[in-house]
């Protein structure tokens, strides 16, 4: 078995090179952390498991970048939103392959990941998105 | 609307940034900056300073004939992550602040002659209003399209112009809205002045709502 990876948004990325989404499960009061904290946000347990979460989820809120960082500035607009993968457990990110006009509050999306690697100092990892 | 009203507040304020009228239509066809908020809903970045003298009530007389007491103090914080919020249509940081910042003035939000709350964006100001009580949840809209938030309404908000005319020098936009509450309370807030202003009000945000304070004060 694999040594722990320990909970934090590093080792969360390391999944996410994986394919995988995993969230920190508190074996104290069932929270998901998602992404991980070494800590539970909830009960402050730090008795902690590693837990695999659905790709699919729900969409909770978004909104539609017009004026963007000079970094994103040739993907406007694009945009990006909150997304529920389970009870609790949310996660912020793009949102592609549809045209912004097209979302609706409550629609399902998919996580995806970037085949690439991102060109910055920390997270080298790929980073993931949502698609319908 | 907000907009709107700020910058009719601005216009007279002779300390603040943007001191130019602008009309609902121009607010409306403003570019999109992050949908559905547009230019005008955003607030400026803005170089300024503020300052307050903070000292005991037996003190204060020795500085000033006309000193504004802090009557009550609130303080909240919460997550910093917007995804680890439950919900997206209030800041639990103000709400709370507010809470404890009315119970320790012994006032209610209906006290409240004028306030100067965090709009950062519009959206913000209306948030403010059902936060800190000026009206129930999902009324705010009303409220201002009412004109209960104009100088002469219910209670006059961000009659300095607030973060969107005003301006928004991130680290002294707390203080400034203290200042401005004190020109009310004084009567020195010449063409913008509230009529017989005796209670007032800040409510300051930072990080997203992890960070939350109220203030009511009170003239001598």
């Amino acid at each position: 078995m694999d040594e722990i990876r320990p909970f934090t948004i590093e080792s969360f990325y390391s999944f996410v090179t994986e394919k995988k989404l995993m969230g920190a499960k508190c074996n104290n009061c069932g929270r998901t952390s998602l992404p991980p904290r070494p800590m539970c946000t909830a009960c402050r347990s730090t008795d902690l498991a590693w837990q695999e979460l659905p790709k699919q989820g729900t969409l909770l809120t978004y909104t539609v970048i017009h004026v963007a960082p000079d970094r994103f500035s040739d993907s406007t607009p694009y945009a990006v939103g909150i997304v529920e993968m389970k009870e609790n457990a949310r996660l912020p990110g793009a949102i592609r392959s549809i045209d912004p006009k097209d979302l609706k509050i409550g629609m399902q999306l998919t996580v995806a990941f970037d085949q690439e690697m991102v060109v910055e100092k920390w997270p080298q990892w790929p980073r993931y998105y949502f698609k319908p | 609307m907000v907009a709107v009203k700020n910058h009719h507040h601005g216009c007279m304020n002779p300390k603040a940034h943007m001191q130019k009228e602008v009309s609902l239509e121009k607010a409306m066809a403003s570019r999109v900056i992050a949908w559905p908020l547009k230019l005008y809903d955003c607030s400026l970045i803005t170089d300024g300073a503020s300052c307050l003298i903070l000292t005991k009530p037996e003190l204060a007389k020795t500085y000033t004939d006309s000193p504004v007491h802090i009557i009550g103090s609130g303080q909240a914080s919460d997550t910093i992550g917007l995804y680890e919020r439950d919900v997206y249509t209030t800041l639990n940081v103000g709400r709370l602040a507010a809470a404890e910042a009315y119970s320790m003035a012994g006032v209610s939000p209906a006290d409240i002659d004028t306030a100067e709350v965090h709009d950062c964006f519009t959206i913000a100001e209306i948030v403010a209003y059902e936060d800190l009580g000026f009206c129930k949840p999902g009324a705010g809209g009303q409220f201002i399209e009412e004109g209960q938030s104009h100088i002469g309404g219910e209670v006059a908000v961000c009659t300095s112009g607030g973060l969107k005319a005003k301006g928004h020098p991130v680290g002294a936009t707390g203080t400034a809205q203290a200042y401005e509450i004190y020109l009310q309370l004084t009567g020195q807030a010449g063409k913008r002045q509230v009529a017989d202003a005796e209670v007032g009000l800040t409510h300051n945000v930072g990080g997203l709502g992890a960070t939350g304070v109220v203030n009511v004060y009170k003239r001598d």
